[in-house]
């Protein structure tokens, strides 16, 4: 394993020693238990919009802590998801008295911990919701798995609600735009390579040079089917295929595109697919009216790329267009 | 010889010591179905616990249980932390504040363990979780905490290995479908490893 890291067992806390330092106007740090709140909360009055997950999926969480996002971020350590004390101390440090929003992604794990906190918070009196993201079709949703995964729609979860709540949107507002945006978002991913975790020092899975995973999640587990390595135009029709047929998106849909690196792919590659990916919708007659491309729900240096559509309305892409400032997501503000 | 809360404490320090003997091969477990951080974490989790226990032992054995509960809880994260939390908090219930652990106290603490295990992580047999390790476990019977615990880790252990051909329905594991199968569960082995280390401390 070469990181640039110092022990493995330190590497969130510095990593979020750095965030705050990076981007101490928009944000601070909080340790033991950790946190990262916006640097104005709470703001009296506003619906606090709260997140959390694993650390290793940056920018997720934390880099999306600001002005018309998130109010706090729970990082928990590599691929693991926060623990009730830090969701609880997060909340309490910005609930503004108008209700707490928590999204979470949906793992066995997040969901057990958001679960604890949120009874404990409501114990305490915090007028506190639930929105789970499960927007990964790679995973079939049946009594027969854990359900599917929350991955790059959560991105797209928090900007939208996080602009709503900036706005003044009430608690019920906020928590039933969430659950429009993920009943309305479809993501699929695949890799090139595993990612290394800090703790483990090799890479997750091992994949033949001339082999793909794909419906992989962000964390390293193997994906559905392990299949022989395609081009760029195979890949991204790969992806599209089973999200197009799975809400379905049909003719005349408006959507926006998000195109995603998995941390290890380059934008190079990753513009050269969103291209492939926004012509093939239009010959479909999708309207793709709003584009993200980058790196922004990743698996530390794992080599692959996810896409994740999502249907819009007027709402919604009026939401989508509002002021954000993040560390990772900015424009209009 | 009664089993207070010192002794408690001394079966949890050396089931802590057993999970860092078995830290990497939890992390080999779960990278070939999960993720790979369960034996870090419960590594990470009870290295709390031991400092915790090292500091100051409770008065009672369920005062014990229950500071093991919390610490994991609190420290953890993932699935197992609130799931092995719940565990030793509803033994910790099942024990009330009696001074000494008595056999029949340790068959009702580890059927509560069971219960609440599947009352928050909604696992049943078959399912390739740490239920599959538990619920034998929790049949087993026996005169002393010994016998109890020394049935309990055996069939804890087969409920484990059973897993390898069972394709996960809960967890990170159920994302790989029928490619799960053929991998032992990493939860299960570790509710086995947990009650190996409680039995050789009762034996000895």
């Amino acid at each position: 394993m070469k990181k640039i890291i110092n022990e493995p067992a330190d590497v969130v806390v510095e990593a979020l020693r750095g965030l705050g330092l990076a981007h101490a106007d928009l944000l601070r740090v909080g340790f033991d238990p950790e946190v990262v709140v916006r640097v104005d909360a709470p703001r009296p009055g506003k619906v606090a919009v709260v997140s959390g997950g694993g650390s290793g999926h940056e920018p997720l969480h934390g880099g999306f802590v600001g002005r018309g996002m998130l109010d706090a971020a729970c990082p928990g350590a590599v691929f693991t998801s926060p623990t009730p004390d830090q969701i609880q101390a997060a909340v309490s440090q910005v609930d503004g008295g108008a209700g707490v929003l928590l999204l979470v992604k949906n793992y066995t794990g997040d969901i057990l911990n958001f679960e604890t906190a949120a009874e404990l918070l409501a114990a305490e009196g915090v007028d506190v919701r639930t929105v789970v993201i499960d927007d990964d079709v790679a995973v079939q949703d049946s009594l027969y798995t854990a359900g599917r995964r929350g991955v790059g729609g959560t991105v797209l979860v928090e900007k939208i609600v996080g602009a709503a709540a900036e706005e003044g949107a009430g608690l019920d507002v906020c928590e039933r735009l969430a659950r429009v945006v993920v009943a309305n978002t479809r993501s699929m991913g695949m890799a090139l390579t595993a990612p290394t975790v800090p703790h483990v020092g090799d890479p997750s899975f091992t994949l033949g040079a001339d082999e793909m995973e794909v419906g992989i999640g962000i964390h390293g587990e193997p994906g559905r089917r392990r299949e022989p390595l395609a081009d760029a135009t195979g890949i991204v029709a790969g992806l599209l295929d089973p999200i197009l047929s799975d809400l379905p998106f049909t003719v005349e849909d408006r959507i926006l595109l998000f195109t995603n690196s998995m941390g290890g792919t380059p934008l190079l590659e990753l513009y050269l697919a969103h291209g492939i990916a926004e012509e093939a919708l239009a010959r479909k007659g999708i309207r793709v009216e709003r584009k993200l491309v980058g790196p922004y729900v990743t698996s530390l240096e794992m080599q692959g790329m996810s896409l994740t559509l999502l249907r819009l309305d007027d709402e919604l892409v009026r939401l989508w267009d509002a002021p954000v400032h993040t560390p990772a997501l900015r424009w209009g503000a | 010889m009664p089993c207070d809360a010192k002794s408690v404490a001394a079966a949890v320090l050396s089931a802590a010591d057993t999970i860092t003997a078995h830290r990497d091969e939890l992390v080999r477990l779960d990278q070939a179905v999960g993720d790979g951080d369960h034996g870090e974490n419960l590594n990470r989790g009870f290295g709390f616990v031991r400092a915790a226990l090292e500091k100051s032992i409770p008065d009672t054995p369920g005062a014990v249980l229950k500071l093991v509960a919390t610490t994991l809880i609190a420290k953890v994260g993932g699935a197992a932390g609130p799931l092995y939390g719940t565990a030793f908090l509803r033994a910790a219930t099942a024990l009330g504040d009696a001074s000494e652990l008595t056999a029949d106290l340790l068959v009702a603490a580890l059927r509560a363990a069971l219960s609440g295990v599947v009352a928050r992580g909604k696992a049943e047999p078959g399912d390739k979780t740490m239920v599959d390790a538990l619920t034998p476990a929790a049949d087993a019977t026996g005169t002393t905490i010994a016998d109890i615990l020394t049935a309990a880790a055996a069939a804890a252990q087969a409920g484990a290995d059973s897993t390898v051909p069972l394709v996960a329905r809960k967890g990170r594991a159920s994302y790989l479908g029928e490619r799960s199968a053929g991998h032992l569960d990493p939860g299960a082995r570790s509710t086995a490893l947990l009650l190996n280390a409680f039995a050789k401390a009762a034996n000895t």
